[in-house]
């Protein structure tokens, strides 16, 4: 088994999640590699669609931004933000891969501000960005995070972006698409979802070299057990190779 | 139509579309020339106080020239559509030109990094600021184009950026559902950076166009900068490239690599280096205040910042990236 560090362990576990037909809106850093490392290798029918307007490009190498001219680099389409978050809204895209500065029980994620109030706020953060309107409008949101205790906490500062909100059908109430929400959470330890019924993340993998105490120890609230914990397959070494030489060449993401 | 909820949020423009009918009205229809430099037309459009947006996203097709301006012109206590806004919302940060926000993404600049200098700003509670998300903003934007007071969208519910947004929830009267409106945002005045324009504001953009075209026909006022001034008979060989009109336009400014130090697709990649610099020198306010003097305060305009930053040689390097002729793709 080849060597790996933790990101690239999240990006291969990631990749996997997306399945050749069908559609993602992705942001730069790990999304985007997930999707690249994706797209050359199970699922070379991967349509990548980023939210500044780009549809289906063929990434000659990793993005700076989710607007710059790799985005839409030999693409099918230029075209813009309304165009793009209403083929969302269509239901026409499956899958959204986002990241965050907080992250509750049930998926709900801050990119905000930590602390200090609203309009002077302690740290402020960027904001949405388009990551709201993913997670509102895509079939599957899943998280691609590093997991500590700080990150994952019973009660975020702010809820940017939803996930299954207090839990249950809180979402549904809400009057966001029916049968969206978030699908799975991806660490340096482990694969998480959630149980179907309360909504609340739970354990379905552990990673090579880690165990459940491990997860649970680093997360800031309780974690439900699936009822068969399995081990996260580690990367093979067709997807390191692809990985290492054609998507991140220059180790922009993978060397962090 | 019943609210049942809706954000606490002030607007900081009036979304009443017939308000804006009047504006429109009064609006010249006329095709003259409207060739001024970026300082004329930063004198000219853009006022103290006015509701200000900039086009492009993040560093990517962005008006440098006009975001520069509008520092050295000392304009205060604007407000400020921040949609995607990182590299132009690093500039007008530096000159505290805005007191008032509208945020979707501000502060960062992607997969570079926080401003430091921008992100002081923000915690300095001296800005008032109303949460959004990217594609609120654009709907937004698209009400006004549309000539409406609002649009209904299916995001933001259950979240504190609804909390803290301007919008309203309702009940479709149609299907009992669900939905928030988004108010109309017609700006005081925008600036979008171009490939081509003829002399009248005929426009031409290659590549994604981001929320341009709503933003074009929401705004009251529009600066134009542009790669490279067009013959107006090139425009009517080909009206299917036309996506902004002349009659939407005010001014309109040649500035070629007038999105330096940001992307321009098809002619030049961002310039990374000077954008880390940027970044660095923000951290040390006394390094920080000698690198705006020296880039914009004291720079006569867009060119001579190029020249302070490599010039032409540094120019043909970020084309060269831009088209990856070096890498054989």
């Amino acid at each position: 088994m080849a060597d790996y560090n933790t990101m690239e362990l999240m990006i291969c576990v990631a990749a996997r999640e997306l399945e050749d037909g069908a559609s993602v809106g992705v942001g730069t850093g790990a999304p985007c590699a997930a999707a690249m490392l994706a797209q050359k290798t199970r699922s070379p029918n991967l349509l990548i669609m980023f939210e500044a307007g780009g549809v289906a490009p063929i990434l000659p190498e990793m993005p700076i931004s989710v607007g710059d001219s790799r985005t839409f680099w030999r693409a099918v389409m230029a075209s813009g933000m309304c165009e793009i978050m209403e083929t969302c809204c269509r239901g026409m895209v499956d899958y959204t891969f986002l990241g965050g500065a907080q992250i509750d029980m049930y998926g709900n994620l801050n990119s905000t501000r930590i602390g200090g109030e609203h309009q002077k706020p302690k740290i402020r953060l960027p904001g949405s960005g388009g990551a709201n309107d993913f997670a509102s409008l895509c079939w599957r949101m899943m998280v691609i995070t590093p997991q500590d205790n700080r990150r994952f906490v019973e009660k975020t500062d702010y809820i940017t972006t939803p996930g299954w909100l207090e839990g249950g059908d809180s979402r549904s109430k809400s009057g966001l698409p029916l049968g969206a929400g978030p699908y799975k959470i991806i660490t340096n330890m482990a694969v998480l979802d959630f149980e179907p019924e309360s909504k609340r993340m739970r354990i379905i993998s552990v990673n090579p070299g880690y165990s459940e105490k491990d997860v649970q120890d680093n997360c800031g609230f309780e974690l439900l057990r699936a009822s068969k914990i399995v081990e996260t397959h580690p990367p093979t070494d067709k997807e390191l190779k692809v990985l290492r030489e054609e998507v991140d060449p220059y180790r922009y993401i993978i060397g962090r | 139509m019943d609210i049942v909820d809706q954000g606490v949020g002030r607007l900081f423009t009036d979304p009443d579309a017939d308000k804006a009918r009047e504006f429109f009205r009064q609006k010249s229809r006329k095709q003259e020339k409207k060739l001024m430099t970026v300082k004329e037309a930063v004198e000219k459009f853009v006022h103290d106080g006015d509701y200000l947006a900039i086009g492009g996203f993040g560093a990517n097709r962005i008006p440098t020239a006009v975001c520069h301006e509008i520092v050295r012109q000392g304009r205060k206590n604007m407000a400020f559509a921040g949609h995607t806004s990182t590299h132009d919302f690093q500039i007008l940060s530096a000159g505290k030109v805005f007191n008032k926000l509208d945020i979707a993404y501000i502060i960062g600049l992607e997969a570079r990094g926080l401003s430091p200098n921008a992100r002081k700003y923000m915690e300095s509670g001296e800005v008032e600021v109303t949460e959004w998300t990217n594609y609120c903003m654009s709907a937004r934007i698209k009400a006004a184009a549309m000539g409406v007071s609002f649009v209904p969208i299916r995001n933001i519910m259950g979240t504190d950026t609804f909390k803290y947004s301007g919008a309203k929830k309702i009940v479709c009267p149609y299907t009992g559902q669900y939905y928030v409106l988004m108010p109309a945002l017609y700006p005081d005045v925008s600036a979008i950076h171009v490939h081509e324009a003829d002399i009248y504001g005929n426009c031409r953009i290659r590549g994604i166009t981001i929320s341009d075209l709503d933003l074009a026909r929401a705004t009251k006022r529009l600066i134009i900068t542009a790669e490279r001034i067009i013959p107006p008979d090139e425009i009517r060989k080909d009206p299917t490239q036309t996506v902004i009109p002349f009659y939407l336009v005010d001014a309109v400014c040649e500035v070629p690599y007038g999105s330096y130090p940001g992307n321009m697709p098809y002619e030049y990649f961002s310039d990374e280096e000077h954008l880390r610099e940027w970044m660095k020198v923000e951290r040390e306010p006394e390094t920080f205040q000698e690198f705006l003097d020296k880039n914009i305060y004291s720079c006569r305009d867009h060119f001579e910042y190029i020249r302070q930053n490599g010039g032409m040689e540094k120019m043909w390097q970020l084309r060269h990236k831009e088209l990856m002729i070096l890498n054989n793709h």
